[in-house]
């Protein structure tokens, strides 16, 4: 009841601070910039904001607020458009989004699968708030159960939906979430600094690769490829009573899954320092375990969009009581937020353990105008969604060199070097073969980004653990074994053994059929020796260092092992096996291009960055591409290369942005922005 | 019309050749450029999320101001190799291609690699052109179990703990802190692998780690109010440098004890000798000149006088204590001769006390620079 006494004056103060008609000018303000920026697979609530970020010096706090939220309330609602229409994660957020809200919009259903994840977002972001309203009351103390041990039990729990995404064959997936993991162990180790798979030689391998990249990379540029060679539209039949309405109502009929997933959502969020990276895995496997009829999942079920873009709204809510009740970011977003907030006014906001005290009109402010950002948000997504879905039916071979270019640039964001690039077209490379041998990308991206958690938080937990035990056994063990963890461990055991038995229904990227044996055989051969190569480059780390040693060596140990089985079986068993999956095997893809003349495109577009820089490549690659490989006019060609070029340019000049240069570059001065 | 037309073209040729006149005074007296409708970039070779991103947030507006011809100043990232590979990029550019509109602004991070030989390190400071040097201070804490054996001053008592402390990595700004508590004689195992101080206060909160520190800004947000309801107090400040370069009570926190008193009140622990002379030395390159601002290699007089002017200004703004003391807490923000003084107090690391952290860092945590 006290706690009430304390709420309801500050509730009704921020109330007054909110509805004012300027204030929600720049509300609707924030949202618009933040649903142009999140539209745009790669660009999300960092991008914006410090588009922002100018502009925060000395302004009104309730204004500044209102144009700061709104930005990065609805980027995640935003970023469905790229997830479901091109099958393109738009951020970390919106990940398993795709697994099933693209192939829906293969299907012609895209506004369908679009507004029910719309709608499952603004339900998610009001249940976020309304959660928040009375949580961020009592969140300190709850906050603080969540040690080192219990955060490692959540990323493991994470990992754990490897199992249900795994495939038809399950040692494939294992094997793909530990090449993933492995590829995020290269670098710099975080607790020793030893150098794993790189060498100062190369400083872009020290820094590891950026999740951007190899989102990116493992999806979009498969995708891209595949749709490219296919030589037809997103969509292979036109829009089919999949009306907007109907995805509304669809979400409708699972309103109790879509709560489930909201708290998911928001309880996740809650927790620092695991972000969003594990919430839509986690939704998306509640999602289907919940199911009753699981033979959708994979090729288009509605479901299996609900439950991530319920949780993944949410999620944004449940991020904000670490980033104001602590001053810890949740997510890179949230550091410039926090950022930002002490430019505001005279900077006597500030965030962190004195917020409820000083600020709690502030906090509720900042949680309502979340709310309201996303129904703002949802409503205009909602209104454009049956006219942006028509993007399905644009020739794909128009739309590929507008996503390419986009995608580089969003891979340039990260680094800002030609290596991004490398690194895009590399991690691209082994995503097509992974679906060509039907291999679980979300497998590989799951591990890909728990990888670090994993690490990190295993290695805290043993050393602090240990140190508990030197005090006293009984100690250690209260320490390791809390009832949240005790919980968890429960939950994990649990997701696995159900996702296993589960996982042969699930074709979370379509039957593929077996092919030849040479080909797949040969592709399981390059793992195994990558797996090799980390594990001893690994095992060489000294002794002093050996907390960077562990766990690559385990994760390659485990990979290795399960590589070895599947080679063992590939030996042993008939060339028409699932094991042999390939899609090339004709029929399989309907593909009137070769891979390999497509990929050819990409690999000069890359070589000619390197020599004469990224705008000049881009426009010979666009002119060229257009005429040749699309076949259109000289003069259509010139004009869709101009417009593209001015974009690129414009977005560049916006975000302050400068562009890889090439050989070219080191010897003539270009002015901006071909130099 | 054409009046009005015409008093337009007379009331802008006065306008410019009043500017051309003032301009070209400036000119005469060598104090400045002018940068009108330049814009000027501000690289800062972290993350947008990072400590240095919010002090060139907050100085970018002001310096704009500042400026003759009020320039467009945009802070820009260039992460990387813990902040080597944007310093090694700023080594690379010529004062002639950019003529005053580029600047950099290194951390503690920058000046630990280079003064440690990190083979990474391809940039020399003493190329650059220093035009602000921004101090701040640290506050190392304890939980009120562990504060209470605190004897006045004397740490001895502490020896018996176990202590863990999260930590972003010896080689660091924790080099300092793990320095000074091993010369104390406590026994403070690091737990690496945290993403920044914030995490490690966290972790404090949560009871993983009882000891930490943070920087004077975060310590008066974050940890005051801990202070306050009483899950933590404070042990001890790093002090700061006083005009002879002794160190003396931060005046940010001028109640507490400095890390020199408390090492003198503590049997055992020495504030001399080579392994106090190798503490102060970092102390100094990490604390006291923690950010400074750059110019390329070669850059004009006048160049380097125009922007001390305009951060003479900005710290003569009659709300800068105001504005400032939230964001960078009371501390110096020096330029002209003070910072160049700053400057070289923070590079110029007597060989000993390289060697002797060199040498520490490959025992104790075997971390070998080489």
């Amino acid at each position: 009841m006290e706690i009430f006494a304390v709420a309801l004056p500050a509730l009704s103060d921020a109330a007054s601070l909110i509805f004012q008609p300027v204030v929600l000018a720049h509300l609707v303000l924030g949202v618009l910039m933040g649903l142009c920026i999140g539209v745009f697979p790669g660009l999300g609530g960092i991008a914006g904001l410090s588009l922002l970020l100018p502009f925060m010096f000395g302004m009104d706090p309730a204004l500044g607020l209102a144009l700061m939220i709104g930005m990065v309330a609805v980027v995640p609602t935003s970023d469905t458009f790229a997830s479901v229409l091109m099958g393109i994660p738009g951020s970390s957020a919106s990940q398993a989004t795709v697994l099933d809200g693209f192939p829906l919009a293969k299907k012609g259903e895209a506004a369908r699968a679009l507004s029910a994840a719309f709608s499952s977002s603004l339900f998610g972001g009001l249940v976020g708030a309304a959660f928040l309203t009375v949580f961020i009351l009592v969140a300190r103390p709850v906050v603080l159960e969540f040690r080192t041990p219990e955060l490692l039990m959540i990323t493991l729990f994470g990992l754990s939906m490897v199992g249900i995404l795994a495939g038809r064959v399950a040692i494939k997936g294992l094997v793909a979430a530990g090449l993933g993991m492995l590829i995020g162990t290269i670098g710099e180790g975080d607790s020793a600094g030893e150098l794993r798979m790189a060498t100062y030689d190369i400083p872009y391998l020290v820094d590891g690769f950026k999740l951007v990249i190899v989102g990116l990379g493992i999806f979009a540029i498969p995708e891209i490829i595949a749709l490219l060679r296919a030589d037809r539209a997103i969509a292979d039949r036109s829009p089919l009573g999949g009306g907007w309405l109907k995805g509304v109502r669809d979400w409708f009929a699972n309103l109790w899954l879509s709560v489930r997933c909201s708290i998911i959502g928001v309880i996740v969020g809650v927790i620092p320092g695991l972000g969003g990276s594990v919430v839509d895995w986690i939704a998306y496997g509640h999602s289907v375990q919940t199911s009753r009829d699981k033979s959708n999942f994979g090729s288009g079920e509605i479901r299996g969009v609900i439950g991530p873009e319920s949780s993944n709204n949410a999620k944004e809510g449940g991020g904000l009581v670490p980033t104001l009740l602590f001053g810890i970011p949740g997510s890179g977003s949230m550091a410039i937020f926090i950022g930002a907030i002490a430019l505001l006014g005279a900077g006597n906001i500030e965030v962190g353990p004195s917020m409820l005290k000083n600020n709690l009109d502030i906090t509720y402010a900042i949680v309502w105008l979340l709310a309201l950002a996303n129904v703002v948000g949802t409503l205009i997504c909602i209104a454009a969604s049956g006219a942006i879905a028509r993007l399905t039916t644009i020739p794909f071979v128009l739309l590929a060199p507008f996503l390419l270019m986009i995608i580089s640039f969003a891979a340039f964001q990260s680094g800002q070097s030609l290596m991004d690039l490398v690194a895009l077209f590399g991690i691209g490379f082994l995503g097509i073969m992974m679906r060509r041998f039907d291999w679980s990308r979300p497998a590989f991206l799951i591990g890909f980004v728990l990888s670090n958690p994993a690490e990190t938080y295993a290695n805290q937990a043993v050393q602090i653990a240990q140190s508990r035990f030197r005090k006293s056994f009984e100690d250690g063990i209260d320490y390791i074994f809390s009832p949240i963890v005790i919980v968890l461990i429960v939950l994990t055991v649990v997701s696995v053994i159900i996702g296993l038995r589960q996982a042969k229904q699930i074709m979370a990227e379509g039957a593929v059929k077996g092919g030849q044996k040479p080909a797949a055989t040969i592709f399981t051969l390059a793992i195994f020796s990558y797996l090799i190569l980390a594990y001893v480059n690994a095992s060489l780390i000294p002794d002093y260092a050996a907390a960077d040693r562990i766990f690559p060596c385990f994760v390659a140990g485990v990979s290795i092992v399960g590589c070895a089985i599947l080679l063992v079986q590939m030996i042993r068993r008939p060339m028409t096996d699932a094991i042999f999956a390939d899609r090339e095997a004709v029929g399989n893809d309907g593909s009137v291009q070769g891979l390999w003349s497509t990929l050819c495109w990409f690999a000069a577009l890359l070589i000619l960055t390197a020599a004469i820089g990224f705008i000049l490549a881009l426009a010979v690659f666009l002119i060229l591409f257009l005429r040749y490989r699309a076949g259109r006019s000289w003069s259509f060609a010139g004009i869709y290369t101009l417009a593209g070029i001015g974009f690129m340019s414009l977005l560049a000049r916006l975000l302050n942005r400068d562009f890889p240069p090439g050989l070219l570059q080191e010897f003539v001065n270009l002015p901006w922005p071909l130099g | 019309m054409k009046y009005k037309t015409n008093l337009r073209k007379l009331t802008a040729s006065i306008a410019f050749g009043a500017a051309m006149l003032f301009s070209s005074q400036a000119m005469a007296d060598g104090h400045g450029i002018n940068l009108e409708g330049k814009t000027i970039e501000w690289i800062i070779p972290f993350s947008e999320t990072g400590g240095s991103a919010k002090w060139a947030n907050f100085y970018a507006p002001l310096l704009s101001e500042a400026l003759p011809g009020e320039p467009t100043v945009v802070v820009k990232f260039m992460p990387g190799a813990g902040s080597t590979k944007g310093a090694n990029w700023f080594q690379e550019q010529s004062y002639d291609d950019s003529n005053g509109t580029l600047i950099f602004g290194s951390s503690g991070s920058t000046q630990f690699p280079y003064l440690l030989g990190d083979p990474r390190v391809r940039y020399e400071y003493n190329d650059w052109n220093v035009v602000l040097a921004s101090g701040t201070g640290g506050v190392a804490y304890l939980p009120p179990d562990q504060a209470a054996k605190l004897d006045g001053p004397d740490a001895s008592n502490l020896r018996d703990t176990d202590f863990i402390y999260g930590s972003q990595g010896a080689t660091r700004l924790d080099l300092v802190p793990l320095l000074a508590w091993e010369m104390l004689g406590l026994n403070v195992e690091p737990v690496f692998g945290i993403k920044g101080r914030g995490d490690g206060r966290l972790m404090f909160e949560r009871g993983e780690a009882n000891i930490d520190y943070q920087t004077s800004s975060s310590y008066l947000k974050g940890v005051v109010p801990l202070v306050e309801e009483g899950s933590a107090v404070p042990m001890m400040s790093w002090g700061a440098l006083d005009a002879d370069g002794g160190i003396v009570r931060d005046p940010t926190f001028p109640d507490m004890p400095t890390f020199k008193e408390v090492c003198s009140a503590t049997p055992g622990c020495e504030t001399s000798g080579p392994q106090w002379d190798a503490w102060k030395a970092f102390f100094i390159a990490g604390f006291p000149a923690q950010k400074m601002v750059f110019l390329p290699a070669g850059a004009s007089k006048d160049a380097i006088a125009t922007y001390t002017k305009a951060f003479d200004a900005i710290k003569a703004r009659g709300d800068f204590a105001e504005i400032s003391a939230g964001r960078l807490g009371v501390y110096p923000q020096m330029t002209g001769q003070e910072a160049t003084a700053a400057l070289q107090l923070a590079t110029n690391v007597p060989q000993s006390a390289k060697d002797f952290v060199t040498n520490w860092l490959q025992e104790r945590y075997g971390v070998s620079l080489n």
